[in-house]
């Protein structure tokens, strides 16, 4: 695929030059080399060679903050994504944060041999061997040893997710070798290592003989519903843990025990914009008794990333946009900040313990997972 | 079929390890030949991404060496080093690589025989071990 068919396909041609995309942009508002609307203008004028190797091009959030307000319809993001594919033919990747070890782990994942050992966390949680339902777990196991030390810990979101399905009378199967979903290395270019790895999960998915499965990550749950289809088959009902939840309230007494708090939500950018999934999450914590719901300014389809995406050019201006984004929740008044993705929940703990963050000294506020949020009104045994 | 001759790469800091490996090469000390020596200005240096880059390339060990903690040039490189190697032992783990495959030592300059020991020690254990599960299937 070259310039000319991702420009026909994603319909780039109709762009009117009116900058919304620009204005509407969280990189744009702190970064001003990166314009989306600067972007579309070089490919259109066929400066798609400088396009290819400015390192903007990796610095969008692919959050879709500008595409769906763009009267033209045109698809930011996923031109983004296929450019980046042209770029990475060509040997340019963004900056990778972490020097790139996240990228090499889900690399090394698409390898045929491996056999992981990615299930030691699952002590004392009730899960069963033969199930229709699957939890998919994600990354959370190689994530949990690299930020443990900025206070986020990813497979507990795990064990409180299987503790949910639990209380909702699902006993769910996990895949002891289950591989990244590959939503990073698709969105930095990488579809060669994408390819393996949804080929890799289709198969063990179809073999396991699951008919649903179940995500708390929402970029396993977009990759899986919006990406895959596209290089595998999969015949499988996709649900977020927040929309089996919400539908399981309804019918379920799960004996919510009260929380005092108040607290506001983010919505992550995939499970929002991406997917459209804004009413389930505000629904579950409303049904925890004593919890009061305030919004931020910017909240559902205007809601901000959390400032950085595919583990890609986090910078300066990242942070900035996450500390803005930390002042606007603790304007609310809220106590804790609720997301329903790891990855938000990474991105802000680390704004907060940054040193380099000229605010950082004053945003300090509880970030939770909605998974935990939930495990603990249950009651018993949660972790944090 | 010829013997499986496992390809280690050892990450050697350049005052004390790399020293280390120099004189048990001038002291004809004999240790095998299955290893290749990076050096690198400090143990402290060694990122993660480092030791998955060369297992990603097909590495069958990997090998971080250093100076003792209280020999180091820059203060406190070996600390920073075993803090690293705490979480990539993890992920490493995680990813089902037997623990062998990945070492960790700290070698001053005169201890050039424990250096050699060390790298027979990874060679016999890999080759009971076998090419590591995380290199690339070769098309034959």
């Amino acid at each position: 695929m070259n310039l000319e068919d991702i420009i026909k396909e994603t319909k780039t041609y109709y762009c009117l030059e009116c900058g919304k995309c620009t204005s509407l942009c969280p990189v744009a508002r702190h970064n001003s080399n990166f314009s989306p609307r600067l972007m579309l203008e070089r490919a259109l004028m066929g400066f798609g060679n400088e396009l290819i190797h400015d390192r903007e091009l990796f610095s969008c959030l692919t959050c879709y903050a500008c595409s769906d307000l763009c009267p033209a319809d045109v698809d930011y993001p996923v031109f983004t994504q296929k450019v980046r594919n042209l770029a990475a033919v060509e040997g340019e990747h963004g900056d990778c944060a972490h020097s790139g070890t996240l990228f090499s782990l889900m690399r090394l994942m698409s390898r045929p041999d491996i056999r992981q050992r990615r299930l030691e966390w699952l002590d004392g949680c009730r899960t069963s061997e033969k199930s229709e339902v699957l939890y998919f777990v994600g990354c959370a196991p190689y994530f949990q040893p690299i930020f443990e030390d900025i206070e986020v810990n990813p497979v507990n979101i795990a064990r409180n997710s299987i503790k949910i399905l639990n209380a909702l009378g699902i006993e769910p199967m996990v895949l002891p070798d289950e591989r990244c979903c590959g939503h990073d290395l698709l969105w930095t270019g990488d579809v060669e290592a994408f390819k393996k790895l949804a080929q890799f999960n289709a198969q063990m998915i179809k073999e396991s003989g699951a008919k649903k499965i179940v995500f708390s990550c929402p970029e396993g749950y977009r990759t899986f519903k919006l990406d895959y289809p596209r290089y595998v088959e999969l015949d499988c009902e996709l649900m977020h843990i927040t929309e089996l939840l919400a539908q399981g309230l309804k019918s379920n007494e799960l004996g919510l025990k009260k929380i005092a708090k108040q607290v506001t939500y983010q919505d992550p950018c995939r499970l929002g914009r991406h997917l459209g999934i804004y009413e389930p999450p505000r629904e579950i914590i409303k049904a925890i008794p004593g919890i009061k719901l305030v919004e931020m300014e910017h909240q559902g389809e205007g809601s901000i990333c959390c400032g950085t995406s595919a583990w890609t050019n986090c910078g300066s201006y990242s942070k900035e946009i996450r500390v803005e984004r930390l002042l606007e929740a603790k304007a609310t008044g809220a106590e804790v900040l609720v997301t329903a993705c790891p990855k938000c929940q990474i991105h802000f703990k680390c704004a907060m313990v940054d040193k380099g963050a000229e605010k950082g000294s004053n945003v300090r506020m509880e970030v939770m997972d909605i998974v935990t949020l939930v495990a603990n009104a249950l009651g018993g045994k949660s972790r944090e | 079929m010829a013997e499986f001759e496992p390809r280690i790469i050892a990450f050697a800091c350049n005052w004390c390890t790399y020293a280390a490996a120099d004189i048990a090469g001038t002291s004809r000390i004999h240790y095998p030949a299955n290893v290749r020596i990076v050096r690198v200005m400090c143990s402290g240096m060694v990122d993660p991404i480092y030791v998955l880059k060369a297992f990603e390339m097909g590495a069958d060990g990997v090998l971080v060496a250093g100076c003792h903690e209280i020999d180091c040039h820059y203060l406190n490189g070996p600390l920073k080093c075993d803090a690293m190697f705490e979480k990539l032992r993890k992920v490493v783990n995680t990813l089902g690589l037997e623990g062998e495959r990945l070492r960790r030592e700290m070698i001053s300059t005169s201890e050039s025989p424990i250096f050699a020991q060390v790298i027979e020690e990874m060679v016999e254990q890999i080759k009971k071990l076998g090419p590591s599960p995380l290199r690339e299937r070769v098309k034959v």
